[in-house]
């Protein structure tokens, strides 16, 4: 194992609840190594997105390799975008699932994937079929 | 011309009419998305007013409203709106008076900004649809010798007419997009907001109503 930084991910969802579920998950998947930080619901702590959260997660999750934003629906999607566009740190938006996104990227960040590559496999998450 | 006070008022009166209207925009938003359109929007001019106080230049007014929306509204209209805000400041010289042919260029910026965030085209029914007429119009108003507050009214005019024609389209972007056919029949409200945002521009450049 090298001690190289690996390439965290941020889940960016409406729901605090789904942001943290799916975080445990992709958690357990990256072998405890990997920094999944959620950022889910508003400031309020109803649904809905908050920059904020995403601009602490992003910071929480980049550990000098970058992080990758995973996002469900609508305005996460837009808010994730937004904080990329100005952010001056590594970082890449996956168009990916979300659930199976996070468990793709948290994998491959695992095993020490740079953040094109993670991003690329969260992404390839949406050709895995269930049947 | 186009200055700091002017654009205090625009974002002021954004915040008025969004708030007198938000439980038209709620409605609309209700129909076909999830009912917080008039509510975010409130909440994120209320924040975006706060915030322009100390700015000294158009640009610094909008892009500290921008910000505001992105950091407070909630919901996808934050970031767009906020994007609107902030490309259009990022295309306007930092002076405390602007020409309106500059004024419509950045416009026109704001809108392409909304465009590459949202993947929305002409026709998806959305915001753009009533931003994109509404610039153009302007930018036409302004080629044609037009004085900024006619041409604005040109403009606001324009998105009203462009937000009416979202009704019967089915939607391709956003929330309502999920209803297919079922969208039909109704105004987009990102669409309807954007009548507000230039209706407020209007206002604060001195249009004739």
């Amino acid at each position: 194992m090298s001690d190289e930084p690996l390439v965290g991910l941020v889940l960016v969802s409406h729901s605090r609840v789904l942001a943290e579920g799916t975080a445990d998950l992709a958690r357990e998947i990256g072998v405890g190594r990997v920094a999944v930080v959620p950022a889910g619901g508003d400031v309020d702590g109803g649904l809905g997105t908050s920059f904020e959260f995403v601009e602490r997660a992003v910071e929480a999750a980049d550990r000098g390799a970058g992080a990758v934003l995973i996002a469900d629906i609508g305005s996460s999607v837009l808010t994730a975008r937004t904080y990329i566009a100005e952010s001056d740190r590594s970082v890449r938006f996956a168009d990916a699932p979300f659930v199976e996104g996070a468990v793709a990227a948290a994998s491959a960040a695992a095993a020490g994937a740079d953040l094109d590559a993670v991003a690329a496999a969260a992404g390839d998450a949406y050709g895995h079929r269930k049947t | 011309m186009f200055d700091t006070r002017q654009a205090v008022a625009w974002i002021e009166a954004s915040a008025r009419l969004v708030r007198d209207d938000a439980d038209r925009l709620t409605e609309l938003d209700t129909a076909i998305g999830d009912g917080d359109h008039g509510r975010n929007l409130t909440r994120g001019f209320a924040a975006a007013t706060e915030k322009i106080g100390d700015a000294a230049t158009p640009r610094t007014v909008l892009t500290a409203a921008g910000s505001a929306l992105v950091s407070s509204v909630g919901g996808a209209s934050g970031p767009l709106y906020g994007t609107f805000l902030r490309r259009t400041a990022k295309a306007l010289p930092d002076e405390p008076s602007v020409g309106g042919a500059e004024l419509a260029e950045a416009l026109a910026a704001g809108v392409a900004g909304v465009r590459e965030l949202g993947g929305a085209a002409d026709g998806d029914k959305t915001m753009v649809d009533a931003l994109d007429p509404a610039v153009t119009a302007l930018r036409d108003a302004i080629g044609d010798g037009a004085d900024l507050p006619a041409a604005v009214a040109r403009a606001a005019k324009a998105a009203e007419e462009g937000a009416r024609a979202t009704i019967p389209l089915v939607a391709r972007k956003g929330r309502a997009s999920y209803l297919g056919e079922r969208s039909a029949g109704h105004e987009d409200p990102g669409a309807a907001s954007s009548v507000l945002l230039f209706a407020a521009l209007a206002e604060a450049a001195g249009a004739p109503s």
